[in-house]
């Protein structure tokens, strides 16, 4: 089985390739519709690679050179390599600090001739190797704490440096191995624990804090109640029950507005105000300037815009949409950004509801895919990676999309395959293409 | 280690499906089940351009525009396109300095944004915008825009035409959003009062504009679009010659002129001195020249045919013969000795006739103006044995004056008229405490005391003596173009008002007949035109006014109205010349050339020198010079107190206040900026019917 094969297509999963095709034609076809204006020459422009939607041919045309290099490399290759490559990842976000360029206020970019480099966001690639590497390691066991606390630790120290380099957006992706670790064994409490703490979290924004102490009391009153049997045999619940609840209250009432008035900077605060929909009250009038600054730097306009314009775009396409090149909201550019985070406007006001839920249903069809091709896996390796890819990829459609509709805050990450954008298509393409590779050796045990 | 954990890949798939599903209904909802996005989109991106029509061209009788459409043309400027201009030349060619110039410039970006264009200079004059339009190209983000104007080719009528401004809230309020800021609305005479006639139905454009609110091209091919109707065209009874004459003839004048067909009610000429040529506040120097006009305290942008009221003097009589007549109190064949006064009451009443006999009857009394006899008569009707009491009488002579369409507005076609007023019992209880009998206003007999009238109701009112007895309410317009049933406009000017056919023919015969002997043989020989028989009547008004606050006796008001010819009333008309003397003396003359205009189609060459000799007569009040320098210096005082800048006031120190009837008018002081409160009034709130009438008004009495 170490044999090379004689032939590259052998084993290939042509169903993944064939989704990426199609969904990287979506997006160049959806940068032309936003970017497009009346009376341009075409041809003209496309070749001379003046436009968005031309560049972005292009980088399908790299990735695809690149994605035959990693059909032609050995699968052993990635995992011999794994650590290295986690090295080098971290190495690129450390040089970013004394060479980035300042690019919309972030500091994540290194600037070398006419290309940008965000190493936060290749880096996805890298930490998706080495915990695949570590994880499937002989030597570990994950049952054990100290494991999945080095396993944590490959995955958010990248988040950390992401955050120096004022990248939040970036950073978050990284917590998106977790889903990763869950599959291989993390307990599920911490899952259920964190998604309790978020839920925590916006009902302390939501709601009022008075009213929320009373109600969580409420719930621990009713837990007590319920299990008042089990509590007479076991003391240790109810104080168990009681220190839950301290533990709510306590962060309803002082760590979450902790956090949102020492931690985060308050144009962060004013985007996850306005996706709640609450009016958010600067302190004084440096942080007035702040937020100004940001979102100046940022988008242009404040979120709130952003998210009023994208739901309108995305509202006004209705059943079947206005056809390409007809959304008059894409078109006029009243939607910043439309070519990279906000792409998703263009297919849903051009296509309507129908086009939006066909790339919602290539979307669900590839991570339905890349999970069953993660669960055939023989070695923990492919499936651990293949789960990163599959994470990665998840948290990436979920936020962008949510983001447009206005379900989350506005993070500015992009939408896999086809938001307008270099590096990140081509970290797509080298993440989903190392799979198809390990997956056309899935026989073999890598370790 | 790998079937360790596998009920967890299910459990990953389930939470992605979890969070699709949840996508999903956020897209159903957004996209399904609200509607309000789609009109929001098409908000943002559809930018509805209002075409305007062309308003609607007045013509006169004859089928000349009185009033027409031109184009002027405005400078717009779009900032953001401003590249290597020129600055130094373009200032050179508009005649501004470049502080000037980044003035505007920052009020355009202030106003409308750096990529929309505004307006830079408008209404350019015709030498600049010849200037410009060779070197526009030099000049990139400067653009040349049509618009349309109201033009004026007789330079007459400024009265009865009013003129178009831009639609102010209140306006748009009134018409509850049909107009909107920026619009131009009719905001006097006719252009107002045939407002939804003139104006025509509006287009809509849709335009596609982008998120800078650029247009950049027509929304679905324009099948939207609605075409702009223009307004439809309004004939009119005006003869614009006649006209013409009329305001040559007022020039230097105060006062008012109506003529009216009598057959039709249609106004043939009205004006008012002074005057202005209309076209002076459409051009480029438009608020400058009307700035001017507005502190004239002669008041030129009044319109003294229906708002000025004047006591009628003895134009009252040949109407209050009437009365007599058909009450019974006189006949054809009363007559009275009058030796120069009426005696009957307390205070003797003058009058200006002595020879023995010049009212031997009633058509010499009419002929010689005499006013012992029409106190007399008018005496005779209060008292009427008829009655139980003078109170009854007085009741019943208003009652006549009522019919006679006096008291009243009449209901002309042009807005803010004033009514008069012909007085009631009610108006004398008041003022004598209900102790007063027919000698405590016997004056009204000659057309005094407290009957006030315009200039309009004295051409109507002798319209109804000379068709004896009806009468067709007055109004300029006798047809609209391309008129339907619901025009309900001129309805109410085509039902004749048959109010006084009552009184016998043979009454209005020897009244006509009097009127006839004022040209033939009485007090208005100056009227007589060859070959065709006029009728007239002269009238003399005391003429008080308050100067200083002092209640002063002014030289009389020259009144006059007449009819012609006698046999077949073609015109009537109604003169009044202010602090003018003997209705004789200019009024009449004034009526008779525009009798003689309208009649004969044209003048006798002598008597264009008649024309020349009363046009160049400047019969201006003296008192205006000093009420002119009195406000002027007040302004300029407050203009100092604002500003500090002494160069207005300088003109006013050390100078002797010039006295009434010494210095001939000067032209009124313009400060460079508008003062205070006082010329930033809107154009409206010196409408004539907002306005106090200035000249006149309760300082008549006799």
């Amino acid at each position: 089985m170490n044999q090379r094969k004689p032939e590259i297509s052998k084993g290939i999963d042509w169903l993944l390739v064939w989704l990426y095709i199609i969904l990287v034609s979506i997006g160049i076809m959806s940068i032309f519709a936003a970017t497009y204006h009346e009376g341009d020459p075409v041809i003209q422009t496309f070749l001379s690679l003046k436009t968005d939607y031309s560049r972005q041919t292009l980088y399908f045309g790299i990735g695809g050179v690149l994605a035959v290099f990693i059909l032609l490399t050995d699968s052993k290759f990635f995992t011999a390599t794994a650590n290295l490559w986690y090295a080098f990842g971290i190495g690129l976000m450390l040089l970013v600090f004394p060479f980035h360029t300042d690019v919309k206020g972030t500091q994540s970019i290194i600037r070398f001739g006419g290309f940008q480099l965000q190493p936060a966001e290749l880096c996805k690639v890298f930490v998706n190797l080495a915990l695949a590497k570590y994880l499937s390691r002989v030597e570990t066991n994950f049952s054990d704490t100290r494991a999945q606390l080095i396993a944590a630790a490959i995955a958010v120290f990248p988040a950390l440096l992401s955050i120096l380099q004022h990248e939040t957006g970036l950073a978050l992706v990284y917590f998106s191995f977790f889903l990763v670790m869950f599959r291989e064994g993390l307990p599920a409490a911490i899952l259920i624990i964190g998604f309790s703490l978020a839920v925590l979290v916006v009902a302390t924004l939501v709601v009022d804090p008075n009213t929320l102490a009373i109600v969580l009391t409420i719930i621990a009153g009713a837990a007590i109640f319920i299990l008042r049997r089990q509590i007479k045999r076991k003391r240790r619940l109810l104080f168990m029950i009681a220190g839950i609840w301290f533990v709510c209250v306590g962060i309803q009432r002082f760590a979450v507005p902790y956090v949102f008035d020492k931690v985060l900077q308050p144009y962060q605060v004013k985007r996850i105000y306005d996706t709640i929909g609450k009016d958010y009250v600067p302190k004084n009038a440096s942080e007035i300037l702040e937020i100004e600054q940001k979102a100046g730097k940022k988008t242009k306009e404040d979120g709130d815009y952003n998210v009023k314009q994208s739901k309108i775009a995305i509202g006004s396409g209705g059943l079947v949409g206005k056809g390409l090149l007809k959304g008059t909201q894409t078109r006029y550019d009243f939607v910043p950004e439309q070519r990279t985070d906000f792409i998703f406007c263009t297919i849903g006001e051009g296509f309507g509801f129908l086009g939006s839920f066909a790339l919602l249903g290539i979307y669900f069809l590839l991570l339905m895919r890349i999970i069953s091709i993660a669960e055939r896996q023989r070695s923990v390796f492919s499936r651990c990676y293949a789960y990163g890819v599959a994470s990665v990829l998840f948290f990436h459609i979920t936020i962008n999309i949510c983001m447009t509709i206005g379900l989350a805050p506005v993070i500015g990450i992009p939408l896999p395959f086809i938001s307008y954008g270099g590096t990140a298509l081509l970290t797509f393409t080298i993440l989903l293409f190392i799979l198809i590779r390990l997956d056309a050796d899935r026989q073999m045990v890598l370790r | 280690m790998s079937v360790f954990n596998q009920s967890r890949s299910t459990i990953i798939r389930l939470i992605i499906a979890g969070i699709f599903l949840l996508i999903v209904a956020q897209l159903v909802n957004l996209q399904l089940f609200s509607n309000k996005y789609k009109a929001l989109a098409l908000n943002n991106a559809v930018y509805p351009k209002v075409k305007y029509p062309d308003r609607g061209i007045i013509y006169d009788r004859k089928g000349k525009a009185i009033l027409n459409n031109t184009i002027m043309y405005d400078l717009e400027v779009t900032p953001s396109q401003i590249k290597g201009v020129d600055t130094n030349y373009l200032c050179q060619l508009l005649e501004i300095d470049t502080i000037e110039f980044k003035k505007r410039v920052v009020n355009a970006i202030v106003k409308n944004g750096r990529y929309r264009p505004s307006i830079f200079e408008d209404l350019l004059a015709p030498l600049v915008h010849a200037r410009l339009e060779e070197n526009i190209y030099k000049f990139p983000g400067f653009s040349l825009v049509e618009r349309p104007v109201r033009t004026y080719p007789f330079q007459a009528a400024a009265h009865i035409m009013g003129y178009i401004g831009e639609a102010d809230s209140a306006i748009i309020k009134r018409s509850e959003n049909f107009y909107r800021l920026g619009d131009f609305v009719g905001r006097s005479g006719l252009e107002q009062f045939y407002e939804p006639v003139l104006m025509g139905k509006r287009g809509v454009e849709y335009m596609i504009k982008d998120n800078k609110n650029r247009l950049v091209g027509k929304y679905e091919n324009g099948q939207f679009d609605t075409a702009a109707i223009a307004g439809r065209n309004l004939r009119t009874y005006i003869d614009i010659e006649v006209q013409q004459l009329a305001e040559k003839l007022m020039r230097g004048k105060v006062g008012a002129v109506v003529a009216i067909e009598p057959k039709t009610g249609g106004i043939i000429a009205m004006t008012s001195g002074p005057n202005f040529d209309p076209n002076l506040l459409t051009g480029p120097d438009k608020q400058k020249n009307f700035n001017k006009l507005f502190l004239d305290v002669s008041s030129p942008l009044l319109n003294r045919a229906i708002k000025g009221q004047y006591p009628p003097g003895s134009t009252y009589k040949p109407l209050g013969a009437l009365v007599g007549l058909d009450e019974g109190v006189l006949t054809s064949a009363s007559g009275i000795g009058c030796a120069g006064a009426y005696y009957g009451c307390r205070r003797p009443v003058k009058c200006t006739e002595k020879f023995a006999g010049h009212a031997a009857n009633l058509r010499l009394a009419i002929a010689w103006s005499c006013n012992s006899f029409f106190s007399n008569a008018f005496r005779l009707a209060i008292d009427n044995p008829k009655f139980k009491d003078s109170r009854e009488g007085l009741t019943r002579w208003h009652d006549y004056l009522s019919r006679f369409d006096l008291g009243h507005r009449t209901g002309i076609d042009l807005p803010s008229e004033d009514g008069g007023n012909v007085p009631d019992t009610a108006a004398y209880d008041k003022e004598y405490n209900r102790s007063w009998n027919s000698c405590t206003m016997v004056t009204i007999g000659i057309g005094q005391d407290k009957l006030l009238v315009t200039p309009l109701q004295m051409a109507n009112a002798v319209c109804i003596v000379a068709n004896k007895g009806y009468f067709y309410t007055p109004h300029f317009v006798d047809k609209i173009d391309g008129e339907t049933k619901n025009d309900t406009l001129l309805n109410k000017y085509r039902r004749k008002n048959e109010v006084l056919t009552h009184i016998a023919d043979a009454d209005f015969e020897t009244v006509i007949s009097g009127m006839q002997d004022v040209v033939d043989i009485g007090t208005a020989r100056v009227a007589k035109i060859p070959g065709i028989n006029v009728c007239a009547k002269t009238g003399t008004a005391e003429n008080y006014r308050m100067i200083d606050g002092v209640r002063t006796k002014l030289k009389d008001n020259s009144m006059f109205v007449c009819f012609a010819p006698r046999e077949n009333p073609k015109i009537a008309i109604a003169v009044v010349v202010e602090n003018a003397g003997f209705g004789a003396t200019w009024a009449g003359p004034i009526a008779a050339l525009m009798m003689e205009k309208y009649l004969n189609d044209t003048l006798r060459t002598e008597r264009l020198k008649e024309v020349e000799r009363i046009s160049n007569a400047d019969l201006l009040p003296g008192y205006l010079v000093r009420e002119q320098y009195k406000q002027d210096s007040i302004r300029a005082y407050n203009w100092f107190k604002m500003t500090k800048d002494t160069s207005v006031i300088k003109r006013f120190l050390r100078k002797s206040v010039p006295k009434p009837e010494e210095v001939k008018p000067l032209n009124p002081v313009q400060p460079k900026e508008p003062v205070g409160r006082v010329t930033r009034l809107s154009p409206e709130a010196i409408l004539p019917g907002r306005q106090k009438i200035v000249s006149n008004s309760n300082t008549y009495q006799a």
